[in-house]
């Protein structure tokens, strides 16, 4: 039995051109949010600023909670959050690459 | 229910000091974390380690486990004793709300979890859940239905958390890219009462697929080609993801140039570009007819690959 089109469940992508406020992402985290600000000044998260108001992009959420795992799981400071991450996405760029010239 | 050995997860001796077990546990988490890690079981290596330090980092956990454990050993069938728990006092909360093993719950419950206690962050509200997916390609290139089987935990009518099977038919949106969440409104957790269910995230990752590689948004094809197309220039068919292509190979092409076909990689807005690889295929010489041609083609040009090594 193949799937068919209208009882399939419709979503939303959240990628760049998804707004979230810093209420939606901390109710998404599970955190407060005063620690989105934290992740903000601490460079974990970008912010587009909107009229004096913070917003973020849908790929921000994916980061976030990376980081709230890290955090959590790691017990890590902000700081090595941030480095934790940067580094994450640097190996698997570094990765990406790699298996592009092993093939 | 098998008897968990707690120290042996953690590698520490049983008399091993806090410091210790919480060094352990930092070296253990990082080396095992799903994020991070490399490891094949990684995942669920970490979630035996969470629930190893959850008990030993606690003093009263500790103490009362070390009580039950002296007759015990690892993997072996164990029941808890009836009030084998009275006067120790559990409180605090772990890493996570991943779901524990059978036998941290029946000796510390449900409740000794933190992923309980955050349920009332937004009360009224159900918890949202989050979880990823293996996708074919074709899925975001084209749009349409997959079906994912997820496991979810939920409270069961007792209480308890448990870990259920379900299946779900979701629409996958075109251009969707690894990495990318789509939500599904409402089918996370239910509310307690009459409040809204939670949200459901999906993250996306891609199979790896028999002729594309996935970059992003762009997708690029390794496309074999004879000497003399590359040297020469040709018209190649090549095979795109809306089909196949007449490619233009230019003149002077090596292995390794690459053609950039624009807007033809994921769909995405705005759409990835699809790259062409181009690599030198070379016939065999396994009969006289080519034997002959290699050594014309060889007296011919008087080729050194080897120049610029001085060689």
């Amino acid at each position: 039995m193949s799937p068919s089109d209208d009882q399939a469940i419709t979503g939303t992508i959240f990628d760049q051109s998804t707004i979230l406020s810093i209420k939606d992402l901390s109710r998404m985290c599970q955190v407060d949010e005063r620690h989105i600000v934290e992740f903000v000044e601490e460079g974990v998260l970008n912010v587009v600023e909107v009229s004096s108001e913070w917003h973020f992009t849908g790929d921000a959420l994916r980061r976030a909670r990376l980081a709230v795992r890290l955090e959590r799981d790691l017990e890590l400071n902000l700081a090595g959050v941030a480095l934790a991450l940067d580094l994450i996405e640097e190996l698997q760029r570094l990765r990406r690459e790699l298996e592009a010239r092993r093939s | 229910m098998e008897f968990k050995d707690y120290y042996k997860v953690m590698g520490v001796a049983r008399d091993a000091t806090e410091a210790q077990i919480k060094q352990a546990y930092r070296k253990l988490a990082r080396k095992y974390h799903p994020d991070v890690s490399k490891e094949k079981d990684a995942e669920a290596r970490f979630k035996e380690v969470g629930e190893a330090y959850e008990v030993l980092k606690s003093a009263e956990k500790r103490a009362a486990y070390d009580q039950l454990g002296q007759n015990h050993r690892a993997g072996e069938e164990f029941r808890p004793p009836p009030n084998w728990d009275s006067g120790f006092e559990f409180s605090g909360a772990g890493p996570g709300n991943s779901v524990y093993s059978d036998f941290f719950d029946s000796l510390f419950g449900a409740q000794a979890r933190s992923g309980r206690s955050r349920g009332d962050f937004h009360a009224g509200r159900g918890e949202d859940h989050h979880a990823k997916v293996l996708l074919d390609l074709e899925a975001s290139l084209d749009g349409g239905p997959r079906t994912f089987t997820l496991r979810m935990p939920e409270i069961d009518e007792e209480g308890r958390l448990i870990s259920k099977e379900r299946t779900l038919n979701v629409q996958v949106p075109k251009g969707i890219l690894a990495g990318q969440q789509i939500r599904l409104a409402g089918q996370g957790a239910r509310a307690p009462g009459s409040g809204k269910p939670g949200d459901l995230y999906i993250e996306v990752e891609f199979q790896p697929h028999p002729l594309y590689r996935v970059d992003g948004r762009d997708l690029s094809l390794e496309l074999p080609v004879a000497p003399w197309e590359a040297a020469l220039g040709a018209s190649v068919k090549t095979p795109t993801p809306t089909g196949m292509v007449d490619l233009k190979v230019p003149p002077g092409s090596h292995a390794g140039s690459k053609l950039r076909l624009k807007g033809r990689g994921i769909p995405a807005s705005p759409p990835g570009d699809f790259y062409v690889v181009l690599q030198i295929a070379l016939p065999a010489a396994d009969d006289d007819r080519a034997k002959a041609a290699y050594t014309a083609f060889a007296a011919a040009l008087a080729f050194n690959p080897r120049a610029s090594l001085g060689a």
